[in-house]
């Protein structure tokens, strides 16, 4: 390894994530790798050294820019700083419509990772099966971007573009994620699948957002499944046909159509064919509990 | 502010680790586990993996479990960290490791001080945990060896002071059968015990190996001085040319087919070609391409079907047909008896590559001593190792030297050399020491793996359920060589048709050569996956002949008296039926309990299952003797020479409560010398079950040796009570006391005025051309329940109880049959349900899964001591048997939830899945 960065303000970060020399070394591995949690980093560079395949040359700590940290409270909603670890999240009192987040958080690796991992790098690193993507997809999370050009703001829906794939330029940093302000009866769960019972990879995921109006009827459902397809996804069609209906109906209404959408893959931890008809099983069940939740604060 | 960065990398750090402030100068993004092992010598902490897959690594950083694997060290820059070997200095430090020791619940101790780290870490946040929180918590850390129940329970009795165990220093002549703590249990509690990896001289150079990609390809080697050239820190180049002996090694003497260093050819991905001698950080900077070396790949072989298939290239010559050998066991006239048989059987079953997945991947050092090697590494085969070294250097075995580091879990798998021929060839020609340690992807795609068997079993009994016949045809990929395959294809057989009086048989197995991973020994030699067909066609036959499941196999079981299929007649220690009726009223109960709560439940169905075994102690119709020493000095040391290594299972323990039961002095006065090729007699491989059995007979033998010098010296009885003070060696006997001062005895050069030696080797005789014999002196026998809940919706599979019956002759120790039981158990799990090793795919801890914490059931144990007139105080064997009836008890389990057989393993959710929606039996809530 040759650089090794560590910069205690965002600007410095930005100023040497800009530097051409490093953000556009035709190289890649030449480029700037941000650090920040070490969760995927180092796991990352012993598969390839194992096999002495080159490893990232030039780091860039993040870890000790105090302004990617902690949870903010506002009229707007809540802002997880970049840095925000899932303990932090698991361990921090956030309204109901965080549960499913919450839940997430204790399933990402074990405690040691969670006590380290960020919610940021669960999005930077964009594995179909990161178990933080659907709960912030439910919640309509955004995430905010700088780069020494300036600032924007992507609907994470939009910031994972495929496997391992992100928007985000080699100059760019997630400082934060942002999520709107939940509806004070929203209600959430999260519910993994996994051949194991902890320190799994998740063969299929489902995040689940609901209200329930004071008449009993659904008022929004926001449903995401993870390791499905390359990216998280909502599942819009389902949402749809949800809004509206008696809480006590819903569940009969999830059909193999609501998971039309997804495209899972073959792999050592399911096949296709089970992981889709696994997804309607366990979205049926999300579904279940969170109604069950929700209908008992409308009450 | 940036720091100043320096482009050479290095930059110092500042941090408290277990108290004290340091400054380290460290690399570029060095994770911190290097620095604290590597930088500060603190070796307490171990490294399973580097991608945060096991959590051995944890340490606590401002109060919390991290993954030093994964911190950069400079991320700890002001931050206060602690270590295993700060634990002590914790609030409740102490009690835990006090309470790990007193629950047993180390065994190998590699996973240990990362279970103890995760352990304060929950204990500091919660004052009265449950068991669940406990768990949560501590789920990050994977072991091997317990099976977790003990671990929880140590961590629970430190918040609840409440599940006080009993653990004792038992008196004199009173070992046997004691609770008696792990002799060798507290330097894993404190960080001082040295694995592998922790051991090495301050001026080793490091090796590393290079290792193909592919399954099968040719290679060429092009100039390597200019590679050397550009690498100043890498010292020298070794290939299959600088091996001084032969570049040869394997299991048998026949057999010797896996090259040191691939000769133009390999033959599974991760065959080694070269090796790299340097500095760890030259090493390190190297990347594949920079390397001369030239891929040809050709088409692989990748299972038995595609190396047995007509035209089928051969792996090896002289093995025309792939196959490497067969074995056979054949008495009566099967196809005949079957004919007049009221209910037949049959089945194909399928099993998968096992990962011994031991938490300690193979490290060691070797360095050369003037014309002699010595390599110090973990292992389960000391002598064994030491004439595979010899013969790879061209040097008598006398010229070599092994001397066993603490092994952090074998199963098996370090039974077969790993890195110690190629340490010993480097070390050899640059006289220096030099180390290696294998990263766990290197481990696990190089490294011997349980053999993927298909098996085509059939069997019969009558209307009374009273087998008739039984014929297997069983095909177990032995990879790309020989390493322990024989043994496999000669013990199934054997063992095939289960712990039952089969008059007919007809038992052949077959171990073919593959381009896959080479596929060794793992605890059973092939006999777990055979017990998975036998106990499915037993569950059958029950089905068909319209008795209860338990009562068939009770009808059935060997008893004292009875003949197996090799023409052996039992003459005593077989104690299955005992088993079975220990399980009996758990079974009844159980069944009532799953039919009431089927009652109700409609997405989850419980089920019940049983899985009876046997297993042959020791080699197989093979000697396979051990000798024990036990020597009394002048200055009135007492030292217990003994060559078995101690891998976690407890012989260092057991083997010490028998010798001082034998001699009548109390445990406590024994020193221990361990494994030393230098120093003790061969005491055989710890494998196949045999140490208890075999050297703890061996050590009862040592121990009356002296016993009887001792008495005879001093002209009292055999009922002599015995007592060492210093050097003065007390003997009482009935009012008379004789005082012996050992320093006036005769002494050898050594010091030593008092020897006993004893040697055991089991009574067996080869098996002729159709399998018969007396293959093993003595068997094992079991029976398991497993209770599991089965998600019709999903086809998880959640095993919650396990009641295992054991007959293991006699407990030496019943904490370590415990033990062995519960961490048997859990690999058996992994077997049945999660544990599928492909070349290229899972060769890692997190495609690869084992059980963790959350996955193991309650496990009920009953221990039936059906005394064996041959082993130590009755004793047997219990290492593999724990791990048999596992898997089978599960799979039936998940049939009689379901109605579904499954029928290849592992059982994953999908697998599950497909069967219940084939079956119409899968729910979609």
């Amino acid at each position: 390894m040759g650089l090794y960065l560590r910069p205690t303000a965002l600007a410095d970060a930005l100023a040497a994530l800009a530097d051409p020399k490093l953000a556009h070394s035709p190289a890649r591995i030449d480029r700037l790798t941000v650090l920040a949690g070490g969760t995927d980093f180092y796991p990352a560079q012993a598969a390839r050294a194992a096999w002495l395949e080159a490893t990232p040359r030039n780091v860039i700590d993040i870890s000790g820019i105090t302004e990617l940290k902690g949870i903010r409270e506002d009229a707007s909603g809540l802002t997880f700083g970049a840095l925000t670890t899932w303990s932090d999240i698991a361990d921090a009192a956030l309204p109901h419509a965080f549960d499913g987040l919450k839940l997430a958080a204790r399933e990402v690796g074990g405690q040691q990772v969670q006590n380290r991992g960020t919610i940021a790098g669960n999005l930077c690193n964009a594995s179909p099966a990161a178990d933080g993507v659907p709960p912030l997809l439910t919640l309509d999370a955004v995430v905010n971007i700088a780069s020494a050009r300036g600032r924007r703001s992507v609907p994470l829906a939009a910031f994972i573009t495929g496997n391992r794939q992100t928007v985000l330029a080699a100059d760019e940093l997630v400082t934060s994620i942002h999520v709107p302000a939940p509806a004070p009866g929203a209600r959430a769960t999260f519910l993994k699948l996994g051949a194991r019972a902890y320190l799994v990879i998740s063969i299929v995921a489902v995040a689940a957002v609901v209200t329930v109006g004071a008449d009993g009827c659904i008022a929004r459902a926001a449903i995401a499944v993870g390791a499905c397809s390359a990216v998280p996804q909502r599942l819009a069609h389902l949402e749809r046909d949800l809004a509206g209906l008696a809480s006590a109906d819903a569940v009969e209404v999830v059909a193999a159509r609501h998971m039309a959408a997804l495209a899972p893959i073959d792999d050592v931890r399911g096949s296709a064919a089970y992981r889709r008809q696994a997804a309607l099983v366990v979205t049926r069940r999300a579904l279940m509990q969170c109604l069950a939740v929700a209908a008992e604060a409308a009450a | 502010m940036n720091e100043r960065p320096s482009l050479s990398g290095a930059a110092p750090v500042s941090f408290t680790l277990n108290g004290i402030a340091r400054t380290v100068v460290t690399a570029p993004g060095e994770r911190l586990s290097e620095v604290v092992r590597r930088g500060l010598g603190l070796t307490g902490t171990k490294v399973g993996c580097n991608a945060g897959d096991c959590g051995a690594c944890t340490v606590l950083m401002d109060g919390a479990q991290v993954c030093a694997c994964m911190v950069a060290a400079r991320q700890a820059e002001g931050r206060s960290m602690v270590s295993i070997e700060g634990l002590a200095e914790l609030p409740l430090g102490r009690a835990l490791q006090a309470a790990f020791h007193r629950h047993d619940a180390a065994q190998c101790g590699i996973c240990t001080p990362g279970m103890l780290m995760a352990a304060a870490d929950v204990l500091s946040r919660h004052a009265s945990p449950d068991r669940q929180t406990v768990m949560d918590a501590m789920g990050g850390v994977l072991c091997r060896c317990t099976g977790y129940l003990k671990i929880v329970d140590a961590v629970l009795d430190v918040a609840q002071a409440g599940l006080q165990t009993k653990g004792s220093g038992a008196r004199p002549g009173e070992a046997v059968g004691q609770r008696v703590l792990r002799l060798d249990g507290a330097p894993k509690l404190t960080g001082e015990a040295l694995y592998g990896d922790d051991g090495a001289p301050a001026d080793a150079l490091w090796l590393k190996a290079i290792r193909s990609p592919h399954a099968h390809a040719r290679f060429s080697l092009g100039d390597l001085a200019p590679f050397l050239t550009r690498h100043p820190g890498i010292v020298r180049v070794f290939t299959a040319g600088d091996v001084p002996g032969e570049n040869a090694f394997g299991i048998y003497p026949d057999l010797k087919d896996q090259p040191v260093f691939g000769e133009g050819i390999v033959r599974h991905r991760g065959e080694a070609v070269l090796a790299l001698a340097g500095t760890r950080a030259a090493l390190e900077a190297v990347q594949i391409a920079d390397l001369p070396i030239t891929w040809e790949p050709l088409p692989g072989l990748h299972g038995v079907q595609a190396a047995l298939a007509e035209g089928a290239p051969a792996i090896h010559a002289g093995k025309p047909d792939n196959v490497l050998t067969r074995g056979v066991v054949a008495c009566g006239q099967p196809e005949a008896a079957r004919a007049n048989a009221a209910h037949i059987a049959e089945g194909t079953f399928e099993t998968s590559f096992v990962e011994h997945a031991y938490i300690e991947p193979e490290a060691g050092y070797a360095r050369r001593v003037g014309d002699r090697m010595e390599i110090h590494a973990c292992t389960q085969a000391p002598m064994m190792d030491r004439d595979e070294v010899a013969r790879v250097l061209g040097l008598a075995r006398e010229h070599v030297r092994i001397v066993p580091t603490a092994c952090g879990g074998g199963f098996g798998g370090k039974l077969d050399v790993s890195l110690q021929p190629m340490l010993a060839v480097a070390a050899w020609h640059l006289d220096r020491p030099v180390r290696c340690v294998y990263e766990r992807i290197e481990s696990m795609a190089s490294t011997t793996k349980r053999h993927p068997a298909r098996i085509r079993a059939r069997a019969s009994c009558d209307a009374a359920g009273r087998l008739v016949s039984y014929e297997l045809d069983g095909d177990f990929n032995t990879g790309a060589y020989a390493s322990w395959g024989p043994t496999v294809a000669g013990r199934v057989p054997v063992h095939a048709a289960g712990p039952y009086r089969v008059p007919h048989v007809r038992n052949r197995a077959r171990a073919v050569y593959t381009n896959d991973t080479p596929a060794g020994a793992f605890r059973g030699f092939g006999v777990p996956q055979a017990a998975i067909a036998h106990e499915a066609l037993l569950d059958d036959l029950a089905e068909q002949a319209g008795i209860d499941r338990l009562e068939l196999r009770h009808r059935n079981a060997l008893r004292a008296g009875d003949t197996t299929p090799t023409g052996q007649v039992l003459g005593a220690s077989a104690g299955l039926v005992a088993c079975l009726d220990a399980l009996r009223p758990r079974w009844q109960a159980l069944l009532s309990d799953a039919a009431a709560f089927n009652a109700w439940s409609h997405a989850l169905r419980r089920g019940l299952g049983i899985g009876c075994m046997w297993y042959g102690i020791g080699n197989t119709g093979l000697s396979n003797p051990s000798t024990m020493r036990l020597t009394l000095a002048r200055d009135g040391t007492l030292t217990f020479w003994n060559g078995a290594v101690d891998i976690g299972q407890g012989s260092t323990t057991v083997l010490t409560q028998i010798a001082a039961d034998a001699l009548g002095l109390p445990v406590s006065a024994f020193r221990l010398v361990v494994g030393d090729t230098d120093v003790t007699f061969d005491a055989g491989k710890t494998s196949a079950s045999r140490q208890t059995f075999v050297s703890g007979k061996a050590a009862q033998l040592a121990g009356e040796a002296l016993r009887t010098r001792i008495l005879r010296l001093t002209n009292a009885g055999p009922g002599a009570r015995l007592d060492l003070d210093g050097a003065r060696l007390i003997v009482a006997d009935g009012g008379e006391q004789t005082v012996v001062d050992l320093a006036q005895l005769p002494a050898a050069g050594d010091g030593i005025v008092l020897e006993g030696v004893g040697t055991f080797d089991p009574p067996t005789t080869p098996l002729d051309a159709k399998g018969q014999g007396i293959p093993y002196a003595t068997y094992g026998f079991a029976a398991q329940i497993a209770s599991v809940d089965v998600d019709l919706g999903l086809g998880t599979v959640k095993v919650r109880r396990i009641v295992a019956a054991h007959d293991v002759g006699r407990a030496i120790n019943p904490a370590l049959v415990e033990g062995q039981i519960h961490g048997g158990i859990a690999q058996g799990l992994g077997l049945a349900l999660m544990e599928e090793f492909i070349p290229g795919r899972t060769e890692n801890l997190h495609d690869y899964l084992i059980p963790t914490f959350g996955d193991m059931p309650e496990i009920e144990v009953h221990l039936i001591e059906d005394r064996e007139p041959l082993g130590p105080y009755g004793a047997k064997g219990i290492g593999e048997p724990a791990l048999i009836p596992t898997a089978p008890a599960i799979l039936g389990a998940i049939r009689h939830a379901t109605g579904v057989t499954i029928r290849k393993v592992p059982a994953l959710p999908h697998r599950v899945h497909a069967a219940l929606a084939a079956a119409g039996k899968a729910v979609e809530f």
